[in-house]
């Protein structure tokens, strides 16, 4: 299956009805996307396919034939990043890669509402969210919103 | 090719059907991947017919200028299914053929009259919404059939929209229901109470009357709500009953 | 030494954790790999009692390795408090889910298309803890002479209050990697209690290795969850690896996890209270039942911490509380963030609101007049000191919420108010931190130090917190202190990362650990003094502090050395067509002794009010035929974004002097007190609720006439 991920094309043999979620994990040893819960509850497991935020453990991996597929890996969001562990966004740490992926499709200084509408896909068992609201604030106050990947577009 | 290979599942945003199989309860193994037919995502109007093609997910009905004019309970609908993740994949067509009686687009559906337009290699049929289910995850369907869009005609009248679920956001419903209201005529469905959507004909005539009460008491008597792991037979149909009362009074022009 | 060093303590300082929770880098049992691996599966048992007749092994078995019972070299059993659970099916069961047989395999898919057949002799279970006769543990606390007191009483008001199970729903899976390592067998895996698995693989594996080493793997979540259960999957992943002779994984899916494992104990509480007509507690009867589950586990220490806080953060001179924990043919239940007295402090509270109805008082005033102050005593005879908060967390809550106000607009708005007063002892019951006999290290590195504790960090922020305790004992920045790893061959017994105690009992080992770190270094920098003289280790055990008196016997005495305090206010909206109950804001005022680090400390608020929403609105665990029905988080629903409010923290330092830097414990606290005031809420706008979880179904069936 040709697609591209975090930017650079690949080539990947494995069968298309393997999850996106085990090939990722597995065959591209990319371990930053996280099981949760295996039935795109939790949002652990969230990548962007062509800017899109979707749960990995619900894609058959035929589906990203010729996409383009963002992971915690290769995603753009360094003030994201940095603002969940100053703020305190993460406490355990399992959720916020699928966390950060969600957030970054937020726009600048998204409000509360727009915050929870985004992140509603996305278990935290660990903050109650408001750290999470806070960390995405912070981070989208320091100057606009991070770009998803190299190219996000299809 | 549904036609001449037999058991092949058509497979499109997979976030019903893959958890299935996932979880190791489906036992079909050959799919039909339908995802890249970017030709069953054109969402249009004909004359007065809105046109959603099968693969529209539920973030294109929500970002659709077209369906928010026109249906807008549609919107509503597709806001409730899951979060981002979920409404970036599923799709329209993948709610109705799954079939599932808690299906958050159906009693929409419903409530329109919509039209389902089923091809195979040999004809295109359109299928009236009453006729398409026969039971409980059961249709019309020849297995040479895909759906390929729902048709909406022009609705008249003002639209109403509430889901019920176990929590907040990604909710499986407990009772979910359309309304459209017209002068003297509305049109009511339910989902989560049987085994499939529930178009409330009774009702809609006790609602004719302007009976509310009678309407109310009639309701109890079409659905054939059950206990469950989410829900009670009697949570169901009380709230199905609150539901319809605050549907008349939220659509009656004050 | 540098001559101006700023403080770590008190300040909310980068964390040790670095950005790898945020990059994906951190790595969690799931994400390690060992070479020659195979999968690990657990197949169980599905009636709830009754024998194994026959089992058939209906696959093909090549490159299968297969363990049942006869397989364990030491003793069949998971070690506790007692001995009484085994790690495999010998022949009896006695709760769904119980393991009978392991298998591992290279190819995943063979291993989970691999059927066995078992053949049962299933015997009538024992589903309901008021039908069960057997009996884990009793407890009795009694303190003055409650029958005649009760006689003596204006008025008497009693009720009974239930909670269900609850479910941890940590975000990452129970799972473990064991690896055959040199004669011995080395645990990787999600565990909160590196020492209790080493125990229980020592016991179960025996002669047949010649070391255990267990290592916790950065943890996504534990809440009690990770407490004892490990031992049970780690001694299943140990059998197979033995076995094999080569690594195995064996991770739960989440279903698997949340049908198999332990949960929050339910529970049943009858309370009848005697009080002045002006609204004073005169006397106290007080009832607990908790279902154990199948086999004993934790349920003793639920039981004990549950009974002690039972009559909750008042005065009262004649009280009794007579407790039982029981078995039910159901998994057992354990250990989870509060410990029983979530429980037992949710009856409390929800039965002063009808204490306060029934005087027709204000539910604050009742509290206010009834509160312990210092110089009280509590059931168990505790004579409180200055660091008791119970007040001024009430005034405090009470003022940041506007609750009068908002509570005399109730009939308005529409809008419900409740309040609930708590208090949660910090670190092991009674004698249990002088039986656990704690220890901690600090050791000089080239850089500055290592903290060596067996305190896990999962979330919670052990991590951070011990090197800030640690650099500030020494005197030293921050940036030099660094923190090993829990791995039980480098790290010593800290005891289990539970009861509140990380930072006040581990956190007080370090900080005299460090203490004597410096005497012997004297001016000199860590760093210069390894460089110039060699390695230094410094291992500190627990000393209780000397005034501490208990008696397991009678139960009487200083339950716990302190005691953290904490008042909620909850605001909700219940929906007059479905019944959901909304929440729209939650105060929290909390006293913690000392924030060792603010937003932290923030954060425990934070996340354990809304696990506690949770458990008061929306996680019911239906059971059927003695197991989990609804064991997917489709159908197990915790709270999103959308279901929970602000959450309004204010911080309160009273310290205790015996912790470090007056810090008393937190993590669970939190827990305790966000359920009764949201029923209070609900209770508040007509809705006679006296349960948790109040789902819609129940609310609409609470209709006050």
């Amino acid at each position: 299956m040709r697609f591209r991920l975090n930017g650079a094309d690949v080539d990947i043999d494995a069968h298309p009805m393997r999850r996106l979620l085990d090939v990722l994990r597995e065959d591209c040893g990319l371990t930053g996307t996280k099981e949760g819960c295996g039935e795109g509850e939790c949002g652990a497991c969230s990548v962007l396919i062509d800017g899109d935020c979707v749960v990995s453990c619900l894609v058959p991996f035929a589906q990203v034939e010729g996409c383009s597929v963002t992971t915690i890996e290769g995603i753009d969001a360094e003030p994201l990043q940095r603002a969940f562990m100053d703020e305190v966004g993460a406490q355990c740490g399992i959720c916020t890669p699928g966390m950060i992926i969600a957030a970054a499709t937020l726009g600048a200084n998204p409000t509360r509402q727009e915050m929870q509408q985004a992140l509603a896909g996305n278990l935290c068992r660990c903050t109650g969210y408001e750290a999470i609201f806070r960390a995405i604030r912070a981070a989208k106050r320091q100057g606009g919103a991070p770009a998803a990947a190299a190219d996000a577009g299809r | 090719m549904l036609r001449d290979d037999g058991a092949l599942v058509p497979l499109a945003g997979a976030t019903d059907l893959y958890v299935s199989l996932n979880f190791g309860t489906l036992t079909q193994t050959r799919f039909i991947d339908l995802w890249p037919l970017q030709g069953l995502r054109r969402i249009g109007l004909a004359g007065d017919v809105l046109s959603i093609g099968a693969l529209a997910t539920y973030t294109s009905l929500i970002r659709s200028r077209l369906v928010r004019q026109r249906v807008p309970m549609l919107v509503a609908a597709a806001r409730e299914i899951g979060g981002i993740q979920i409404q970036n994949r599923g799709t329209i067509g993948g709610n109705i053929a799954n079939g599932s009686p808690a299906g958050d687009t159906l009693p929409v559906l419903a409530a329109v009259d919509a039209v389902i337009v089923a091809r195979s290699a040999a004809d295109e049929r359109r299928i009236p919404f009453a006729g398409f289910y026969t039971g409980y995850r059961a249709n019309v369907l020849r297995p040479d059939e895909l759906i390929v869009a729902v048709e909406i005609p022009a609705v008249d009248g003002t639209q109403w929209f509430r889901k019920v679920g176990t929590r907040a956001a990604q909710a499986i419903s407990k009772v979910v229901m359309a309304g459209v209201r017209a002068n003297g005529t509305s049109h009511v469905a339910l989902g989560s109470v049987g085994p499939v959507v529930v178009r409330a004909r009774e009702t809609e005539a006790a609602l004719a009357r302007g009976d509310i009460d009678a309407a109310a008491a009639t309701l109890g008597r079409e659905i054939t709500p059950i206990d469950d792991i989410r829900s009670t037979a009697d949570y169901r149909r009380r709230v199905a009953a609150n539901l319809l009362r605050q549907f008349w009074a939220e659509t009656t022009p004050s | 030494m540098p001559s101006v060093i700023e403080h770590a303590v008190g300040r909310s300082v980068s964390r040790k954790d670095g950005i790898g929770k945020a990059t994906g880098r951190a790595i969690y049992a799931d994400d390690l790999s060992f070479p020659g691996m195979l999968w690990g599966r657990t197949v169980r048992a599905d009636i709830p009692c009754g024998r194994v007749r026959t089992i058939h092994r209906a696959f093909d078995e090549s490159g299968f390795t297969v363990v049942d019972f006869r397989d364990i070299p030491g003793k069949n059993v998971i070690a506790l408090i007692e001995h009484d659970q085994p790690c495999l099916v010998e022949q009896e069961i006695r709760h769904a889910t119980e393991a009978v047989l392991l298998l591992a395999h290279e190819d995943r898919e063979r291993l989970l298309a691999a059927r066995v057949d078992i053949e049962y002799d299933a015997r009538p279970p024992v589903l309901e803890p008021e039908r069960s006769s057997v009996v884990f543990k009793h407890i009795r606390i009694e303190k003055g002479g409650v029958d005649a007191a009760l006689a003596g009483a204006d008025l008497i008001v009693e009720g009974t209050y239930r909670t269900g199970a609850q479910e941890h729903v940590y975000i990452e899976p129970n799972g473990v990697i064991a690896v055959p390592e040199n004669g011995g067998i080395a645990v990787h895996g999600s565990i909160q209690c590196p020492y209790y698995v080493h125990k229980a693989l020592v016991t179960l594996l025996g002669d047949a290795v010649s070391h255990v080493r267990v290592v916790q793997t950065e943890t996504g979540g534990g809440f009690g969850g990770k407490e004892e259960y490990p031992s049970t999957i780690a001694a299943h992943a140990a059998l197979l690896a033995l076995k094999a002779r080569r690594p195995v994984k064996l991770i739960y899916d989440r279903s698997e996890d949340m049908v198999a494992t332990t949960k929050r104990h339910p529970s049943i509480v009858r309370h009848r209270t005697g009080v002045t007509r002006d609204g004073r507690i005169v006397a106290m009867d007080i009832d607990v039942l908790l279902d154990g589950g199948a086999y004993v586990t934790l349920s003793p220490v639920v039981l004990s911490r549950g009974t002690i806080h039972a009559a909750g953060p008042y005065r009262c001179d004649h009280t009794r509380i007579v407790g039982r924990a029981v078995m039910t043919n159901t998994p057992p239940n354990g250990a989870f963030r509060g410990f029983g007295a979530p429980q037992t402090q949710f009856a409390m509270e929800v039965h002063m609101d009808r204490i306060a109805e029934s005087l027709g008082m204000d539910p604050v005033r009742l509290r206010e007049l009834n509160a312990l102050t210092p110089g009280d005593t509590t059931a168990t005879g505790q004579v409180l000191g200055n660091d008791c908060s119970a007040l001024e967390t009430l005034r405090r809550a009470v003022k940041q919420s506007r609750y009068h106000e908002k509570r005399a607009n109730v009939a308005s708005t529409g809008r419900g108010v409740g309040v609930s007063l708590f208090y949660h002892g910090s670190g092991f019951t009674g004698s249990g931190e002088l039986r656990l006999a704690s220890r901690a290290a600090v050791e000089l590195t080239d850089q500055g130090v290592r903290v060596l504790t067996s305190s896990t960090e999962i979330g919670q922020g052990t991590r951070t917190m011990h090197a800030q305790i640690v650099a500030d004992a020494l005197g030293i920045p921050y940036e030099q202190v660094e923190v090993a790893q829990p791995d039980t061959s480098r790290v010593p017994d800290s005891g289990p990362t539970v009861a509140s105690r990380t930072c006040m009992v581990v956190g007080g080992i370090l900080q005299r650990a460090a203490a004597e770190v410096r005497r012997r270094i004297g001016d000199a920098a860590p760093g210069d003094y390894f460089r110039a003289n060699g390695p230094l280790r410094v291992e500190a055990e627990y000393e209780q502090p000397e005034w501490i008196r208990w008696d397991d016997d009678s139960y009487t005495g200083d339950a716990y050395a302190t005691y953290g305090w904490g008042c909620n206010v909850a605001e909700v909206e219940v929906d007059p067509v479905t019944f959901e109950v909304r929440p729209l804001r939650l105060t929290a005022v909390v006293d913690v002794g000392k924030a060792i680090h603010p937003a932290l400390a923030i954060g425990q608020v934070e996340g354990g009010t809304a696990q506690a929403i949770g458990f008061a609105l929306l996680e019911h665990v239906v059971m059927r035929d003695g197991a989990m029905a609804n064991g997917q988080l489709t159908n197990y629903t915790i709270p999103t974004t959308l279901d929970t409010p602000p959450i309004d923290v204010t911080l309160v330092e009273n310290p205790y002097p015996g912790g470090p830097f007056g810090a008393k414990g937190l993590g669970e606290l939190p827990m305790d007190g966000p359920a009764p005031a949201l029923i209070n809420a609900i209770r508040s706008v007509g809705f006679d609720v006296r349960e948790a979880p109040a789902i819609p179904e129940v609310v609409m069936a609470a209709r006050r006439s």
